[in-house]
């Protein structure tokens, strides 16, 4: 028998969506406004769009084909070299080759000084079609950023600079098997030389692309602790530690004393190698002894202040690899839907034919909620990326810094809103193709499994929201918080300004929602108890994220208003889903919190 | 050396292609790209080029296209892969016109450019009839070297491999020539950051029909010898038909289905 699938009105692509890039980019962040300030002077729309349909090319050509296979190939130890597909290879080469690991860095180090969010956008292409791949690349940014900014002219030149040719690649080592969460009692050691470099010894856990043989060599970062350095975080420093130790030519010398004791098998994400690497147990001796060679980056005892520095673009990076998983499981189930015939409309018989999945309004449901989930979350990290490219490109210096406190309370969100959400959109995903969802013939399931990571690294969930409650919001006497509603209250003005009646019931509610805010943010001040205000710090985020959400989605709404057609239409469906649906979620949080309810804390763990 | 490469602005095949009321394709409506087809020209033209190096004297590349004003798009994308400068052929009188048309234009604005060497896809990704490039080497006069797999250059010897139904044949021209290459001759490389960033300083000429000489009336839908009478969409996709195999009696399943379609 063979069925007719409904012919299908676009073809687009399953990885992401071109058009709502463009929209968010063009239509509602105004990035044209960006090419008229000097450190983005060299860019203009053509080249943007260049760049994005070279990110998507490569994306869908290189990154894409290789996904399930390097999921079912995990990586391989044999005791001394861990072995990858070739086409991780393949694909980070064609990654390197067209320039993407320098684009966004400051020309003094090569790059190209590309804005932040044009970057985002690109690389949600290349999560979208192979996270796992992805996070080599990733990484290796990051480490480069780091650099290139905190590291000596020798360090840039010795080691950024081939991490953006794609040569080295790049590490950051700061879990240990007993310190993860927990950074401030990690006992790796660096015992100072007498030629100025440091001797490494110890254990890290859980480092992802700790080694394989991509590239000439491999640049940990390493967070270590220097004899006689005060206890807790205040005593942690930063160490870069090559695997290969790099000539004053360039050229590749000694091995240096890191190896594997293994590698860890995940659920999911398997295209990263995630390995056990130790530092200084003498497996080579570089030298004539043991120790791994380590040079200090920025000062002793200053390590971890280094890393954090990067931590916002890091945080936002992690959100933004979640957000893409969410939304390219939306693409994939969308289409499904539209194919997949199964059942009829509630009084329709038999002697009909089935309509297509999409035609049932429980299936509507799940699909809207992903679109809303996915795309305000797209919303949400282009929008942090922007206030990155605003804090460094904005003429104003108390304008430039504005953008930085406001990142730096919306980078916990960032990060932790689209981990937990576009997982849920992902957990949907699987549900709209129903068996289909749980067998490996189909990607939604991997991606659901690739997307359970990113509430785990980088700072759990529950580390975010210690991050959000306990130290941005109460930063500064709550300046970040109170520039954030600032721009939610003046968002609902403009909505209101409209004289659309659904317009102005959503302002009317997300206004509601930032007073209820203000006061419990208020109330939890007001506590005392710094166990009892974080008892329920997971609460706060997740309302707080709903909360920026929906005021993006406003946001969307009023930047699709007065247009037509159905991508507007349904920029303006979501917009109604989130506010009907989602945003009324935030109430109950935080009367939760309001009530200083004592449940877990007073719990005897005896009790469990 | 110089080197003109002939592309095409196509429609985007992975969206919906339109026609016109008169059965020409149309090219404004959709999003249009340099022809897949073509980007295999192009980077056959930048590795003769790269392999010439210094040696060759100064190389040029100039990339010639044909087409609507979205078609400068094409231009730029092979200029990012690493061309040097472009040449724009347009005029409204030139919509609708056929192969013959087509090569007439194309050849007039070859004469106009310095070229040892004349590089093509094998055919264009929408028309997809192939025949340009051997209209094109007729019309100028020039030895044609045509669906060329893999290219050798040495000094003034064109040598091409064409790869047959039947039989592999090795063609030789020499230079001046056209050459067109097919998609076997090396995947073509992707633009760069830096590619992207140069291309917006590099040349791009537009001239008319007029700049070359040739009258209207030779071209277009109503001076071309052929037309397209009619079209029809693709049927909808269905939805195939799936052999299981439970219990040992798929193969002769499958052999029924091709058997019964006369694949067997
Ligand atoms: C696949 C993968 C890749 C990784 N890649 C890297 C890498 O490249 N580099 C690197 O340095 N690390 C990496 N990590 C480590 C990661 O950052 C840690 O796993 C994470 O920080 C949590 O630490 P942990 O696993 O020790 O869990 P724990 O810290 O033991 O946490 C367990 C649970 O307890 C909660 N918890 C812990 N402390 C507190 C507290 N004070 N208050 C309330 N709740 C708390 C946590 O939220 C979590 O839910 C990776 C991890 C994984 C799984």
């Amino acid at each position: 028998m063979s069925t007719t699938a409904p012919a299908r009105t676009v073809n687009q692509s399953q990885i992401m969506s071109r058009r709502d890039l463009d929209f968010l980019l063009f239509e509602w962040l105004g990035t044209e406004e960006l090419f008229g300030r000097p450190r983005f002077a060299d860019h203009d729309r053509s080249t943007v769009e260049s760049v994005l349909e070279l990110a998507e090319s490569i994306a869908t050509t290189r990154f894409a084909p290789h996904n399930r296979a390097a999921d079912l190939a995990e990586p391989r130890f044999d005791g001394t070299r861990v072995e990858l597909l070739p086409e991780v290879g393949d694909a980070l080469r064609a990654f390197a080759e067209a320039g993407f690991p320098a684009a966004p860095l400051d020309q003094g180090v090569g790059g190209l000084q590309l804005p932040s969010s044009v970057f985002g956008a690109c690389m949600a292409w290349f999560h979208a079609a192979n996270t796992g791949t992805t996070g080599y690349a990733l990484l290796t940014a990051a480490n480069a950023n780091l650099l290139s900014v905190h590291g000596t002219p020798d360090q840039v030149d010795r080691y950024v600079r081939p991490m953006l040719e794609g040569r080295f690649f790049g590490t950051m080592a700061l879990s240990e098997p007993h310190a993860g969460s927990n950074l401030a009692d990690l006992t790796t050691r660096a015992e100072p030389q007498d030629d100025g470099t440091y001797r490494l010894f110890g254990r890290k856990m859980w480092i992802s692309a700790g080694d394989h043989e991509l590239g000439e060599n491999i640049v940990h970062l390493v967070l270590a602790r220097t004899p006689g350095a005060p206890a807790g975080t205040r005593g942690v420093s930063l160490f870069l530690v090559p695997k290969h130790l790099v000539e004053p030519d360039g050229s590749i010398g000694e091995r240096n004393d890191v190896v594997l004791a293994g590698i860890n098998h995940k659920m999911g994400f398997r295209g990263t190698v995630n390995t056990a690497p130790v530092f200084g147990d003498g497996a080579f001796t570089p030298g004539g002894r043991p120790g791994a060679v380590g040079y200090l980056v920025g000062e002793e005892n200053r390590g971890l202040r280094v890393m954090f520095t990067m931590m916002n673009e890091a945080r936002i990076g992690v959100g933004l690899c979640a957000t893409a998983l969410g939304y390219t499981g939306y693409l994939k189930s969308l289409a499904y839907a539209r194919e997949r015939l199964q059942g009829r409309p509630a009084g329709v018989g038999p002697e009909e034919p089935q309509v297509p999945l999409v035609e049932h309004a429980d299936v509507r449901r799940m699909l809207l909620a992903q679109k809303s989930y996915a795309e305000g979350a797209l919303a949400l990290n282009l929008y942090c990326s922007r206030l990155v490219d605003d804090a460094a490109s904005l003429d104003d210096e108390g304008a430039r810094r504005e953008a930085g406190t406001l990142l730096g309370v919306l980078t916990p969100i960032a990060k932790s809103w689209p981990s937990q959400w576009c997982l849920a959109a992902n957990d949907l995903a699987i549900q709209v193709l129903g068996g289909a969802g749980y067998t490996r013939d189909f990607d939604v399931e991997q991606h659901y499994r690739d997307n359970r990571l990113n509430a785990i690294h980088e700072g759990t969930h529950g580390i975010q929201a210690q991050d959000l409650l306990g130290r941005k919001v109460m930063l500064d006497g709550g300046a970040g918080l109170g520039l954030l509603l600032d721009r939610v209250r003046a968002t609902a003005q403009r909505a209101s300004a409209t004289q659309d009646d659904e317009a102005a019931a959503h302002a009317a509610a997300l206004l509601a929602a930032a007073d209820r805010l203000v006061e419990v943010t208020g109330a939890l001040g007001a506590l005392g108890d710094p166990r009892l205000v974080l008892a329920d710090a997971t609460a706060y985020l997740e309302a707080a994220g709903h909360l920026v959400v929906a005021w993006l989605w406003l946001e969307q709404w009023l930047a699709a208003h007065g247009k037509e057609g159905a991508f507007y239409d349904g920029k303006r469906a979501a917009t109604r889903y989130f506010f009907a649906r989602e945003l009324p979620k935030v109430g109950p949080m935080l009367d939760l919190l309001a009530s200083g309810d004592r449940t877990t804390l007073d719990l005897d763990p005896a009790w469990l | 050396m110089n080197i003109v490469v002939c592309v095409k602005y196509v429609p985007d095949a992975t969206g919906d292609r339109k026609f016109e009321s008169d059965n020409t394709v149309d090219r404004e409506g959709v999003d249009g790209l340099l022809s897949e087809l073509d980007e295999y020209a192009v980077e056959q033209s930048l590795q003769l080029k790269e392999k010439l190096g210094s040696d060759g004297g100064d190389s040029e590349v100039t990339v010639l296209t044909i087409g609507p004003a979205g078609a400068v798009d094409a231009i730029r994308k092979a200029l990012q892969m690493g061309a040097d400068k472009g040449v724009h052929v347009q005029d409204d009188a030139i919509a609708g016109s056929d192969a013959f048309a087509t090569s007439l234009v194309l050849a007039e604005a070859v004469k106009k450019l310095p070229h040892d060497l004349v590089v093509c896809g094998m055919a264009s990704t929408d028309g997809g009839m192939g025949v340009v490039p051997a209209m094109l080497s007729e019309r100028l006069g020039l030895p044609g070297a045509t669906l060329g797999s893999s290219i050798e250059l040495d000094g003034q010897t064109l040598k091409i491999r064409r790869d047959g139904d039947t039989a592999t044949v090795t063609v030789e021209a020499t230079l001046p020539a056209v050459l067109s290459v097919t998609d076997q001759s090396g995947e073509a490389r992707y633009p760069s950051f830096k590619g992207i960033m140069a291309a917006k300083k590099k040349p791009v000429e537009t001239w008319s029909l007029a700049d070359l000489g040739v009258d209207a009336g030779q071209v277009g839908l109503e001076a071309s010898y052929t037309a397209v009478e009619e079209t029809q969409a693709r049927p909808p996709r269905t939805a195939g038909e799936i052999v299981k195999d439970e219990d040992g009696s798929g193969a002769k399943a499958l052999v029924d289905f091709l058997v019964s379609k006369k694949f067997v």
